[in-house]
Formats: structure tokens, C-alpha cells, sequence
């Protein structure tokens, strides 16, 4: 059974205007209508460009925001809008990690009773109990248990990133939301702490929805990978078979100019330039989202919004890149190399990617 | 002839703490038309070096050279150093939002600066050319979007602008400080392709610091790394990837999903931390993290010295030349000499 599955999950909030007399005249349409599962030691990345909604679905499944619409089901059970009292026994299975480890911490107290204040307001042990178990939660996340009188200050990033990690370690939560964990850090560091968070789901089988920006880090660390693109899901695959098999044509644009660290590879690399910025949230492009800047793009695409289909490897798209290309997408992608071969848009493009250097793997 | 030939720079910062040695010897030198990248972490002293060439930092201990055709930037006055920089040097900066001024209209800036730099140039010909720049640069509209101001562009917009202003006065020379760390992936190829394309065609040299190892993979002829205010490795582009000799470099390579260094499965971090900057270890700063460090390592600084038969490649490490290069044979070659691992 999945742990955690996500339903038609959608979040508007409302533009208001006016000083005295607030009237609502818009909507941010923030995230429209995703669907989303995650099996029990599983890792799901989510990715997507600035404002696609990644960071408020995850703060909607958290229950740290009422969705307007939808189904959160956890473990069988409905949350979905539950109050606080309804909602805190999963709040101990369901922890979130931020990306900010300077503002995520609270300056002026202690990192020891940071790490237990979650076991404070769960009723968790008596004071000795808790003591001990975040000295034994520090020293597993690799820090110190000596520091546990310290202030956040006294630590550098990547430890402050450890201090989170064992304040969301400390209920035994079943799954952790991590937003942006490892954003803010230096690649050395960065590393650290993915290595961590790989070795704790080992030892307590933990599932993570795990959000970036980074595309390399989110194949490093997922078994599966949803795209989203302005409040919705654009293709869900399995890690590397979205890398290496992208349909839909704005998974395949965002993973064609992601830098790799590889000469070779960045010099094989067929890049698909998007045009234009990402349109409004708060009055989106009617059909699919991505239609006005889509280099596939065909009439239907702007009358009717695309479901997302299929079993494994799920697309939403008219006109999906790969092998069972519709006849007739319009003229292929503004790339740069030579358009000879790539007619069709989905060979040329694979044939360019496993020899990216991405088939390491 | 070199177009900037930088040697032997230090910059210092006093602080109540003690001197913060943020540069500890830099020499580096940039061609004409070529594109080094300097990379480094966090307080690795890459921006503040540029900066101090810059002339940005006047609150600065700053000693050594840095030759611009023939010119040392750290010695002009004011006034010439004024005009070398933003005509014949120019900066782009990593945030676009702070660098462009918010009151004013994105064309009146372009246009103020071709006119300050040149008073030659009328108003009406400084503005024709902004519009033309911000064509370039490939601002949709440029003849209208002139008059906007920066709020009403997008994030990658912006960015575009301040490559219309960097170019607006026909550099030699580029330096653009992270040009792309606060835009999107999609935006960051678009402005990469725009600043790789527009320096090819105007034959600019560019300086790119950066801590994105995945930008300058596709980016640069020339990679000097940095660590503690020092470099430790400088080679051709694709010798840093494949051929790295420093631990530091290798490090770095193994710590980034999808780098040349992380070939499957688990990631290699180095262990610790940078050092403070007040008190830099002794030797080669970056031995208290390294695996292979030696007891020389500790006591004396290793020069950034040519690795014998690898070309160009220079770097700054006790261990011997061999010890080049990612993967097994080159781990045995590094632990034999360095007699197993720390």
C-alpha cells in the first residue's frame, strides 16, 4: 500500500486588493491539480522551475496549508484540511526539512532543545529520556553531543543542515519532506548531507519527497521524479528513465540545460533553448501550460489541457517526444545543433543523450 | 601578450577577530578572447580577487600587481581606473536586481553609460544604441521594452540587460561573478548561450568565477581552481575533469551527482570543513581534509608547480606527478605515495 498518496490536490490563493473592503479579485492558481504517490521507502523528487508550486504542494501534503480542493491520504487515512488537534498525531510521521539552515534555526536557543522541541510538544519521555536521545540523535546525524549547549551561530552551514535533519529525525517519522535541503551549501558539504539522508533512509527504511532545483542531486537521490510546470505535473518517471528517455517536451527542454560536470558531455549536448519567460500563475495559458512556449505545440494543445497518462512513465502531453509519435507535430525544437536528423524530434534527441554521459549509471 | 596578467596578490581584511587573509598569492593571467574560469567554494577569496583588481574593495589590504595592458590597475589613480573600468573591463554581477538602479528606466541606464564614457556620442545616438544592445541580448521589443523599468523584467531579463550594459562600451574584458547562480535552470542556458555566443563574436576575454562546476564544464578554455585564498590547480578545461591532480579538485568531482568523478552509486565527500580564514592551517591549507596528506604537507606550502608531461597543467600538491586523474589506478598511485590513507 503507498504511504502517501496525493489527489487531485489544488491550492489557490486569493489576490486581495483594498484597504477596508477586501474583495478577492484573482487567484494565484499555485497548484491545479496534482496527483501523486509514494510507496513506503521510497524517494519521489519533485522538481521544477521557480513558482511551478513544488514547494506548496509539499506545504499542502505537511498540512501547513488548506488545500482548496482534492485529497491528502496518509497511510489509508485521510488528512486532508484536518484541524490541529485532528492533524497532530501525523505530524509525528510527517516531518519537514527546510532549505535555509541560518533561517530555519532559532538564534537564541540552544541546539540541543531545538533537536527536542519536537519531543516536547509530543509528550515524548521525561527530560532525561529526551536528553539522552538527542545526544544520540546528534551523534548519528554527525555532530558533536558535546555542542549540545551551543547556539545555531556556533555552527557552519552544512552542520546547521545536520541540526535540522536530527530535529526532523526526532519523532521517528515515517516520511520527510525535504524542501531545498542541500540548496544553500557548498558541493562538499552538500555531499555530506546526501550521503546522510541516504544512510537514514537505510537504517529506518524512511520515504522522502524530496524537492530541488538541482537536477543532478534530485536523479542522485530519487527512484522517481515528477516535472511539474506552473502548478502541474508534466511527466512522473522512474529516475533514470526520465533522464534518459524525457517525453514531454518541457521535462526534455529542463533536463537538456541542466549543466552537468562533464566537458565531453556538455559538448554533445543538443540543447533545447526555450523561448520567453514562465507565464503568470495567477491567469494561466488556457489547454496545456506549456503550450505558448512549446516547440511541439499543435492546435489542440491550446484548446485542451493534456491528462496525465500512462502506467510506469506517465505524460502529459499531445504530442510526447518517443517512439509512438503522433504523425504530423509541427516543426521540431529550436535547437542548436543540425535539425537534418531530427525530424521528429525524439530519436536525434535520445541518440544525443545516451551518449551524454548521463548513461553512467 | 597577456591582456591582464595578475601576480603575486594578497588581500587582507582587518577585523577585531584579526587579519582575515582572504588572498593569500594569486597569479593568474587571461588572453585576449579566452575564457578562464576561477572556481571555488565559499570564502576561497574568488571574488574578492576580482574585486580587489576592480578596485572595489578600498577597505582592503590588497599588495601585488595585476597588469592590464601594461597598466597596473592596483596602482592607477582614481580617475583612469574609473574610466578602464566599465569601457574596457566591464562586470556583470550575480544578482541583476541590486546591480540595476530601480528608479531608473533599463534604456536611460544603458544610455547614461555610453554617454558618461563617451561624450562624443550624443543622447539620441547613446539611445539607439541601447535599443540595439537590448536586441542583441535578445530582449523581445527592444524599442519598446527601453523604456521599462528593471521591476517590470523577469529575472532572466534583467540578467540580459546587464549583458547589454557590460557590452554597451566594447570591453576586452569580461568578468562576470556568477552570472547565473540565482536563475533557473532553463534561464541559466539561455543567458550561457547568450554570454558564450556574444564573446565569441565580439572576441572578449572573459573571466567567469563561479562555484558551479557544471557551468564551467561547458563553458570555459582554462579552469583555476581555488582553496583558502589559493589556487591549487589550474589546467585546461578538460584535464581539471578527467585528469584532476589536486585532492581538492578530485573532491569537488567527487562530490557532484553526475560530474565525471561520481561515475555510480555514492558520493565521495571531502570530510570536514573550509578553514577560518583567520587562522589558516599551516603548510598546505587544505591538508587537516585531505586523505593523502603527508607529514610535509603540514609544515611546508606546496608551490602551484607544472605536473611534469601533462602540458599547461599546474598544480599545488606534494604528491608526484602521477598521481594524476579519477578512479582506481590513479587512487592506488596516490595512496602508495602517500604510504595509505590519512
Amino acid at each position: 500500500m503507498n504511504l502517501l498518496e496525493v489527489r487531485d490536490v489544488v491550492k489557490h490563493f486569493p489576490i486581495n486588493e483594498g484597504a477596508v473592503l477586501r474583495r478577492t479579485v484573482g487567484q494565484v492558481h499555485a497548484v491545479d491539480g496534482v496527483s501523486l504517490t509514494l510507496a513506503p521507502g521510497e524517494t519521489l523528487g519533485l522538481v521544477g522551475e521557480t513558482g511551478c508550486g513544488k514547494s506548496t504542494l509539499a506545504r499542502c501534503i505537511a498540512g501547513l496549508h488548506p488545500v482548496t480542493s482534492g485529497t491528502v491520504t496518509f497511510d489509508g487515512q485521510d488528512i486532508t484540511n484536518l484541524s490541529r488537534s485532528a492533524m497532530r498525531p501525523f505530524r509525528r510521521d510527517i516531518q519537514v526539512m527546510f532549505q535555509d539552515p541560518y533561517g530555519s534555526l532559532n538564534p537564541r536557543r540552544r541546539v540541543g532543545s531545538i533537536i527536542a522541541d519536537p519531543l516536547v510538544i509530543h509528550g515524548v519521555g521525561t527530560a532525561r529520556e529526551r536528553r539522552r536521545a538527542v545526544s544520540g540523535l546528534m551523534e548519528r546525524v554527525g555532530l558533536n553531543p558535546e555542542h549540545y549547549n551551543r547556539f545555531p551561530a556556533e555552527f557552519s552551514g552544512g552542520q546547521r543542515q545536520r541540526i535540522g535533519v536530527a530535529r526532523a529525525l526526532a519523532l521517528k517519522p515515517r516520511l520527510i519532506i525535504c524542501d531545498e535541503p542541500v540548496s544553500a551549501l557548498d558541493v562538499s558539504i552538500q555531499a555530506q548531507i546526501l550521503n546522510l539522508l541516504k544512510d537514514l533512509q537505510d537504517d529506518f527504511g524512511l520515504t522522502y519527497l524530496f524537492i530541488a532545483h538541482d537536477l543532478s542531486v534530485v536523479r542522485h537521490v530519487s527512484d522517481r521524479i515528477a516535472v511539474m510546470y506552473l502548478g502541474r505535473v508534466a511527466e512522473l518517471a522512474e529516475a533514470d528513465e526520465l533522464y534518459e528517455h524525457p517525453r514531454h517536451p518541457y521535462a526534455d527542454a529542463l533536463l537538456s540545460a541542466t549543466a552537468v560536470a562533464d566537458p565531453d558531455a556538455a559538448d554533445r549536448r543538443s540543447r533545447v533553448i526555450l523561448t520567453g519567460d514562465v507565464p503568470s500563475p495567477i491567469d494561466p495559458p488556457s489547454g496545456c501550460r506549456f503550450h505558448p512556449r512549446c516547440p511541439r505545440a499543435g492546435e489542440i494543445c491550446s484548446v485542451q489541457e493534456p491528462a496525465l497518462e500512462g502506467t510506469a512513465h506517465l505524460t502529459a502531453c499531445h504530442f510526447p517526444i518517443g517512439p509512438t509519435d503522433l504523425p504530423g507535430p509541427p516543426e521540431p525544437a529550436d535547437r542548436e545543433e543540425p535539425a537534418a536528423s531530427d525530424t521528429s524530434g525524439g530519436p536525434a534527441r535520445r541518440a544525443g543523450d545516451s551518449a551524454n554521459g548521463r548513461g553512467t549509471e | 601578450m597577456s591582456l591582464l596578467e595578475v601576480k603575486d596578490l594578497t588581500v587582507g581584511f582587518p577585523t577585531a577577530d584579526g587579519l582575515v587573509q582572504a588572498v593569500r598569492g594569486l597569479s593568474f593571467s587571461v588572453e585576449p578572447g579566452r575564457t578562464l574560469a576561477i572556481v571555488g567554494e565559499s570564502g576561497s577569496g574568488k571574488t574578492v580577487s576580482t574585486q580587489a583588481i576592480l578596485g572595489l574593495l578600498p577597505e582592503a589590504d590588497i599588495s601585488g600587481s595585476a597588469l592590464f595592458e601594461g597598466a597596473d590597475l592596483l596602482r592607477l589613480d582614481e580617475e583612469r581606473l574609473r574610466q578602464i573600468r566599465g569601457s574596457e573591463i566591464s562586470v556583470i554581477f550575480q544578482d541583476p536586481l541590486t546591480s540595476l538602479h530601480p528608479l531608473y528606466k533599463v534604456g536611460w541606464q544603458i544610455t547614461e553609460l555610453i554617454h558618461v564614457h563617451d561624450a562624443g556620442v550624443s543622447r539620441a545616438q547613446a539611445r539607439r544604441r541601447a535599443v540595439e544592445l537590448l536586441g542583441l541580448v535578445g530582449i523581445p521589443r527592444p524599442d519598446r521594452r527601453v523604456d521599462d523599468y528593471p521591476h517590470q523584467f523577469s529575472g532572466g531579463m534583467r540578467q540580459r540587460a546587464m549583458i547589454a550594459m557590460a557590452l554597451a562600451l566594447n570591453p576586452k574584458l569580461v568578468v562576470a561573478d556568477e552570472p547565473t547562480t540565482a536563475l533557473d535552470a532553463t534561464v541559466q542556458a539561455q543567458i550561457l548561450d547568450l554570454i558564450t555566443r556574444l564573446q565569441r563574436e565580439f572576441d572578449i576575454a572573459l573571466l567567469l568565477i563561479t562555484h558551479d562546476l557544471g557551468v564551467v564544464a561547458g563553458v570555459a578554455d582554462e579552469v583555476m581552481v581555488m582553496y583558502a585564498g589559493l589556487p591549487v590547480e589550474r589546467a585546461d578545461r578538460r584535464t581539471i575533469y578527467y585528469r584532476p591532480h589536486h585532492p581538492y579538485t578530485k573532491g569537488l568531482l567527487e562530490s557532484i551527482p553526475g560530474s565525471t568523478g561520481v561515475r555510480k552509486g555514492r558520493l565521495r565527500p571531502i570530510p570536514g570543513q573550509p578553514p577560518s580564514m583567520i587562522a589558516v592551517p599551516p603548510g598546505c591549507a587544505f591538508h587537516p581534509r585531505c586523505r593523502y596528506a603527508m607529514p610535509v604537507c603540514a609544515a611546508e606550502l606546496p608551490p602551484l608547480a607544472r605536473v611534469t608531461g601533462d602540458g599547461d597543467h599546474a598544480s599545488a600538491c606534494w604528491l608526484p606527478h602521477e598521481a594524476v586523474g579519477l578512479g582506481e589506478e590513479a587512487e592506488a598511485v596516490r595512496l602508495r605515495a602517500s604510504g595509505g590513507p590519512a
